[in-house]
């Protein structure tokens, strides 16, 4: 059965960036005020699920060709890769650190390790989120 | 400070992950698992060494000192469980290569089991009540996959079951600490003790105690087993040993650990709940062991039996009950793996699970039957092996602190064990075979050398109960006096 | 305040167990997505609810609220997450090889 979607189908290509986009400086924005790898990772996350809902799965996954559980399991080794980091500077486990970097063009800018840790995270959630929906929705 | 704590937690993890990647090289996970353990293994062996000659270490995650951050703790008992959880994990994969098949290697078996071990070990360790909450979940997740691990009609039914058993649990579990929190303000768990000896066990607090009886006795199987028996008999054997042999002492674990560390001081109630759960549990154990036909329940009602017995120690309370608790601990965690892989292999042999329809095994297998009979000594608690010094040890504090009813609950319980596993000796093994030896299925390799590593470890707990005692010491001397596991915590 | 929120909190545990006790999976699963959501309330209640700014230092002189019920909820939010997720794929698959999804159907069906 083919359903006619041409108004979510215009909606979405426009939507889809603004939720995308949102999820980023979600992500970004986490360090000191609400956000966060978890939640910029749902939100990047549903934006997906949304490609795949108005898309069939085929083109969608023409268009971004990865396994979303290798997706999860990256997040998981980055996260868990920038927890253990700090065992080679013989810090405790999960210490993090931060600094001021003069980056040229964007100015001096604050940069952490934390940021690592929630880009895992934030693929994690990303990979979870869309392996569920696609393992329920694979068959018919 | 000393990262090496972390390692039986985060190894498992980041291998796990690895794993992931490799989905169908089987031989490479195969390889990449056995290193892991063995690895955990060995770094375990080391830290108890370390805990046992510079007393208990921690870790502060990040820096963060107690009781602000989240923090590992080691100290001798949580490192004996660590390692031998760890080196029982070795064993049961040796097994699962041969027996497992491909299909369920390839759907992510590997890294899910190195995912249960990361969270057993996590929560042996963690020294902060909510971490080990964090810890369970994630010990649980993975064992939710591994019940349904093969996607059968019956393993999916079971999981459902178990999946929504553990849910409510944790969420009585989320309760209990709020409610903890709310009283106390801490959930370090040293800081949690200090605070509660400060006030006094106020009835708030003893009901706060009591909530968390009734989660960690959902989990471990005290007295609210119903789920057990039905889960635990469907998964592959290497998933059901270890599950049989690690998931119901994480929950005597955290029994232990609250009602030593955090909750000692209304022993009135809390101690004589746990003593009648306990009664109650090897009474309701002893009988379905007995009426049990196929060899999965006889097998799951002998855990249950199991549980109630070392919780019998925990009840009675004294120095000599703890010690024997702590190595009927041991002792059960390695000898019930042993029994689920030899049921497994018993089933994978005949193809039945009845036991008057197998007949004969020990004449067309002699080392696999009295392999079996080791077992069955063990878990009866004949000297040498490994349950003899647990049992007399738990019998001794039941005399000293007078609970003779426990007593007596206990030791029958062995006569009980020796009846249910000898029957399955008698009916299995012993008789006329139906198979002629020109037709048995061999035993795999892999399967024999597992079983054989697990025996001699019985016996060597057993024997060398001797070479133990120096870890087991230093464990029963923390577990008793709280205070030595608060200062190394808050004063270090 | 607290009482208001306890309140809810009981509403929603009921509202929960009622679910729970039902027939059918996914009014079971969405019981325990509702205790959990109770669960977390309660964490926020027993925390202590009061106006105030983050615990940083220099931040400010007075009002400081507790940042650890928070902590807690979202780590409490993150596995109740994981395992309705997962709890929703299997009762579908269940679904799917069974052909049922009322427990007490699901009760008679044995191993082949």
């Amino acid at each position: 059965m083919k359903i006619n979607d041409v108004i979510l189908r215009t909606v979405v290509k426009g939507v889809v960036f603004i939720i995308l986009t949102l999820g980023v400086y979600l992500f970004f924005s986490g360090h000191n005020a609400p956000g966060g790898g978890f939640i910029g990772g749902l939100v990047l996350g549903s934006g997906i699920v949304l490609l795949y809902i108005t898309y069939d799965l085929e083109t969608v996954h023409k268009k971004m060709p990865f396994d979303f559980k290798k997706v999860a399991a990256f997040g998981v080794l980055l996260a868990t890769g920038s927890a253990i980091g700090s065992l080679y500077f013989n810090a405790p486990f999960l210490s993090q650190t931060d600094g001021y970097f003069n980056i040229p063009i964007l100015g001096e800018k604050h940069l952490t390790t934390v940021t690592i840790f929630e880009a895992g995270v934030a693929l994690t959630v990303i990979g979870t989120l869309v392996t569920i929906i696609l393992s329920i929705s694979e068959d018919e | 400070m000393n990262n090496l704590i972390v390692l039986p937690l985060i190894i498992p993890i980041i291998t796990g992950v690895i794993l992931v990647f490799l989905r169908h090289s089987i031989m490479l996970q195969r390889v990449i698992s056995t290193i892991t353990m063995i690895t955990v293994s060995i770094m375990s062996f080391i830290l108890l060494e370390i805990v046992e000659s510079e007393g208990i270490i921690r870790l502060d995650f990040s820096g963060w000192l107690p009781p602000f951050g989240i923090l590992f703790v080691a100290d001798s008992f949580a490192m004996l469980l660590v390692l031998t959880a760890s080196i029982v994990t070795t064993i049961c994969l040796l097994y699962a290569f041969s027996t497992i098949g491909k299909q369920i290697e390839t759907m992510f078996f590997y890294p899910f089991i190195l995912f249960l071990i990361a969270g057993v070990n996590g929560s042996f360790l963690t020294g902060d009540i909510f971490n080990l909450f964090v810890c369970f979940e994630v010990m649980l997740l993975s064992s939710y996959v591994l019940v349904a691990i093969g996607g059968k009609k019956v393993q999916l039914r079971e999981s459902l079951k178990y999946v929504l058993i553990n849910v409510v649990a944790s969420w009585m579990f989320l309760v209990a600490l709020a409610f903890l929190y709310g009283t106390v303000k801490t959930l370090n768990m040293a800081h949690i003790a200090q605070r509660v000896a400060e006030v006094g066990q106020e009835p708030l607090l003893t009901t706060v105690a009591v909530l968390f009886l009734l989660v960690f006795s959902l989990k471990a199987g005290l007295l609210l087993f119903f789920w057990l028996p039905g889960s635990y008999s469907v998964p592959p054997a290497a998933v059901q040993a270890l599950f049989a042999a690690l998931l119901t002492k994480v929950g005597i674990y955290a029994l232990i650990r609250t009602f030593t560390l955090m909750f000692p001081l209304n022993q009135d109630i809390t101690h004589t709940l746990i003593g009648v759960m306990a009664g109650i549990t090897i009474i309701a154990g002893c009988m379905g062991a007995l009426a049990g036909r196929d060899v999965y329940t006889i097998g799951t009602y002998n855990v249950i039996i199991g549980v109630g017995f070392i919780l019998i120690g925990l009840a009675v309370g004294t120095e000599a009950a703890i010690t024997g608790a702590i190595y009927y601990l041991i002792h059960d965690i390695v000898a019930k793996a042993l029994l689920f892989l030899i049921i497994g292999m018993m089933v994978y042999l005949t193809g039945e699970s009845v036991i008057k329809n197998m007949s004969g095994l020990i004449r067309n297998y002699p080392l696999f039957g009295w392999i079996y009979f080791i077992v069955l000594l063990a878990l009866t608690g004949v000297p040498p092996l490994s349950g003899f010094v647990g049992k007399i040890l738990i019998g001794q504090g039941a005399i000293e602190a007078e609970s003779y009813i426990l007593l007596a609950i206990g030791f029958a319980s062995s006569i009980i064990v020796l009846y249910s596993l000898l029957r399955i000796f008698l009916a299995s093994f012993f008789g006329e075979t139906t198979i002629s030896f020109e037709d048995r299925k061999p035993i795999p390799k892999g399967a024999y050398g597992s079983f054989i590593f697990l025996a001699v470890t019985i016996v060597f707990i057993g024997v060398g109960a001797e070479s133990l005692s120096v870890y087991v010491k230093d464990a029963v001397n923390t577990l008793m006096n709280p205070s030595v596991y608060i200062d190394a915590i808050l004063k270090g | 305040m607290e009482s208001l929120i306890v309140i809810l909190v009981g509403i929603l545990v009921s509202v929960g167990t009622y679910l729970v006790l039902s027939r059918h999976m996914i009014r079971v699963i969405v019981g325990t997505a509702i205790l959990s959501h109770a669960v977390h309330l309660l964490i926020l209640a027993m925390g202590g609810l009061k106006k105030g700014v983050v615990p940083l230092l220099g931040q400010s002189e007075d009002g400081f609220t507790d940042a650890l019920p928070q902590a807690l909820i979202l780590t409490a939010i993150v596995i109740s997450f994981a395992t309705t997720a997962f709890l929703l794929v299997l009762a579908y698959r269940t679904y799917k090889t069974n052909g049922t999804a009322d427990f007490r159907e699901l009760r008679g069906i044995s191993d082949e």
